[in-house]
């Protein structure tokens, strides 16, 4: 039933959409695919400032369009397609489950160019692009490890996909680089964004006795949790300060502006060729906030962390790293591939719970 | 507080919004109304409550605006299908899109601000006795209310005339109206005060459960509210069984992944559904009675002078 609601509601929306397409030829149109609101604060957020940034950037030039709160599944194909037949000449769908729908309409439209984020498939169309962000979430671990009275913290994951058994592998691997016997407690949630849901999993983490939240969903009601509750914790693909003034020790801000320009303008150009693009801190496509609400030496840690890693001198995944069954993964001095990391499906050691397969 | 304390209060957090918004509807469809638009209802007073709390302070503002918001929405409602006899399911689901799309577009200069969390009760001593101390006596406003209703809604339907009279309609109309019973008035009135009901329900979220506004935070919880109406067999404890069944299976699921027990996080997030259901079945076995509780005209239009 809700799922025919959405149907119906994502066909209305297409309509309105289809209605203001017609109206610019010469214009290049961008179009983007929202899983969630544009306001939620979080990721999705993220992704419509970037689709700001590029109407600033271009002026009369572009002239962009987006549809939000598209569930990811079968109606996504649809809202693509419209999009796709609505003259879009590029449209970056903006959620890992938005893959294979992207796949599947870009065979249809060759003269369109797509490009999926978070994804691992390519296509002569469609570009796949992607930000480290376990880059942050080792800084994360790592501050967490230093903060944390207890040893333990807690993790509000989403959906078990590589990119955020990353994170929690990547955010155990800092932690462990303070405190090896740093614990990491899981919780999954099966949603990227549900505010009641993540505030239950954030309550029930905290009896449990963790002292540090971080999550890898999408509303702010985990940090206001936290607040309430007395504890520090982590924002996630925004700055969450607002929720947590005295709570936040800092966010991965995702920042994709300036990888949408280049694209965009690489489109208007003729010179958009498909790759696959995994930028991190370096490239500044990630960011973190301003380290608060932590003692100095914990801030100047994190600051010269985060420095190694855009140096190039400190990748999270260095060896050695063993495995949560005790097998080695990583010998000394070894660093993983990107290919292992995008299809990444095990837990390093320390990580308090059992990965869903 | 203890750890015990914190769950039980976790849980009844968790189950407030559904037992309101499904108390509501169990009064609208006892007589002889099915209104999907549960959701809708209670997104718009999610985003009422938010507003009016934001703007004036005042959380008890926000709890008045998100009944109101409610109510309003559900007007909509039964004047297209009581007095245009519109079909019911189609005009509750429009509602429910209705909701979602106005809430969204009310409440976009809202997201991100600060909410107003309507405080627990606090009484003096009482509150601080273990265990009963903080549940029974420490909870938030909602919570009382919500018991309030369960047991308000019971005494109304089995022990007035007036429920009677309501029950009577939603097993059979035409009999009721010949009866020179003002069909349509009570409808409407049960209409409305499941939409109060709903917007409760939808306060309770953006005024305590997560006291932030953002768009469609109610999650398809207005869709489980309809379900626990079904399977309760229209009858209010069962729905107060129902409610906290589901959220003691939601947040226990929790607290096993975060104590890592070894079953897939999938299957512990279906349990909620699939406990709730399967409980609910089993006691509604007998069909006798579960046939008495079924209102028999829901969904069902009425025309007076047909």
């Amino acid at each position: 039933m809700k799922k025919l609601i959405i149907g119906l509601a994502g066909v209305a929306a297409m309509t309105l959409g289809m209605a203001s397409a017609a109206v610019a030829a010469d214009k290049t149109k961008v179009c983007f695919v929202y899983v969630g609101s544009k306001t939620d604060g979080g990721w999705t957020q993220a992704h419509d400032i970037g689709r700001q940034e590029v109407e600033t950037h271009f002026g009369d030039k572009v002239e962009t369009a987006f549809i939000e709160n598209v569930a990811e599944g079968p109606q996504a194909t649809a809202v693509i397609e419209r999009f796709a037949r609505a003259k879009c000449d590029i449209i970056f769908t903006t959620s890992f489950g938005f893959m294979d729908p992207t796949l599947e309409v870009a065979a249809k439209f060759p003269d369109v160019k797509f490009e999926h984020a978070t994804g691992y498939k390519t296509a002569d169309n469609v570009t796949s692009y992607n930000s480290r962000f376990y880059e942050g979430r080792y800084i994360l671990g790592q501050i967490a490890a230093k903060t944390s009275e207890k040893g333990v913290a807690g993790y509000i994951a989403s959906f078990p996909i590589p990119e955020v058994v990353q994170g929690i592998n990547a955010f155990t691997l800092g932690a462990q680089s303070v405190n090896p016997d740093f614990k990491l407690k899981v919780v999954w949630v099966n949603s990227w964004f549900d505010a009641g849901k993540e505030a239950d999993a954030a309550k029930a983490l905290i009896d449990q006795g963790v002292d540090i939240l971080t999550q890898h969903t999408d509303s702010t009601a985990p940090m206001q949790v936290a607040a309430e509750r007395g504890i520090k914790a982590f924002g996630q693909a925004s700055d969450m300060i607002a929720a947590g003034p005295e709570t936040q020790l800092t966010a991965i801000i995702d920042t994709w502006g300036a990888y949408y320009i280049k694209r965009v303008q690489a489109v208007m150009d003729g010179t958009w060729e498909t790759q696959s693009t995994w930028d991190g801190l370096v490239d500044g496509i990630l960011d973190m906030a301003p380290y608060t609400n932590m003692p100095d030496d914990v801030k100047a840690m994190a600051e010269a962390t985060e420095a190694a890693i855009i140096a190039g001198d400190l990748h999270p995944f260095t060896g050695p790293v063993m495995k949560q069954d005790g097998s080695v993964w990583l010998e000394d001095g070894e660093v993983a591939e990107d290919g292992v990391l995008l299809g990444l499906n095990f837990y390093v050691k320390g990580v308090d719970d059992q990965l869903p397969q | 507080m203890g750890m015990t304390e914190a769950i039980l209060l976790t849980i009844a957090t968790a189950a407030t919004p559904l037992l309101i918004a499904a108390i509501g509807e169990l009064v609208v469809e006892r007589s002889g109304v099915l209104n999907l638009g549960v959701e809708g209802m209670m997104i718009m007073g999610a985003v009422g409550g938010f507003m009016a709390a934001n703007l004036t302070g005042n959380p008890w503002a926000g709890v008045l605006v998100a009944i109101v918001f409610g109510a309003l929405t559900s007007l909509a409602f039964a004047f297209l299908t009581l007095s245009l006899a519109a079909n019911q399911v189609a005009t509750g689901l429009a509602l429910t899109i209705l909701g979602l799309g106005l809430s969204g577009l009310l409440g976009e200069g809202f997201v991100g601000q600060a909410g107003v969390k309507l405080t627990n009760v606090n009484i003096p001593v009482l509150s601080d006795m273990p265990l009963v101390g903080p549940l029974v006596f420490g909870q938030d406003p909602i919570f009382y209310m919500s018991i309030a209703l369960v047991i308000g809604v019971s005494w109304f339907l089995f022990t007035t005339r007036a429920g009677l009279t309501l029950r009577s309609i939603g097993d059979n109309h035409i009999s009721a109206h010949a009866l020179g019973i003002p069909v349509l008035r009570y409808r409407y009135l049960a209409v409305m005060f499941g939409g109060a009901c709903a917007g409760l329900a939808g306060g309770h979220l953006s005024l305590v459960y997560t006291p932030q506004w953002v768009e469609n935070m109610s999650a398809g919880r207005g869709w489980i509210a309809l379900a626990l109406v079904v399977f309760a067999s229209w009858r209010p404890l069962r729905v107060l069984a129902g409610a906290y069944l589901f959220g003691a299976v939601s947040i226990g699921q929790l607290h096993a992944q975060a104590l890592g027990v070894g079953v897939p996080s999938q299957l512990l997030t279906a349990l909620p559904y699939v406990a709730t259901i399967v409980v609910l079945v089993l006691i509604s076995q007998n069909v006798r009675t579960t046939l008495i509780n079924t209102p028999a005209m829901l969904g069902r239009a009425f025309v007076p002078d047909r």
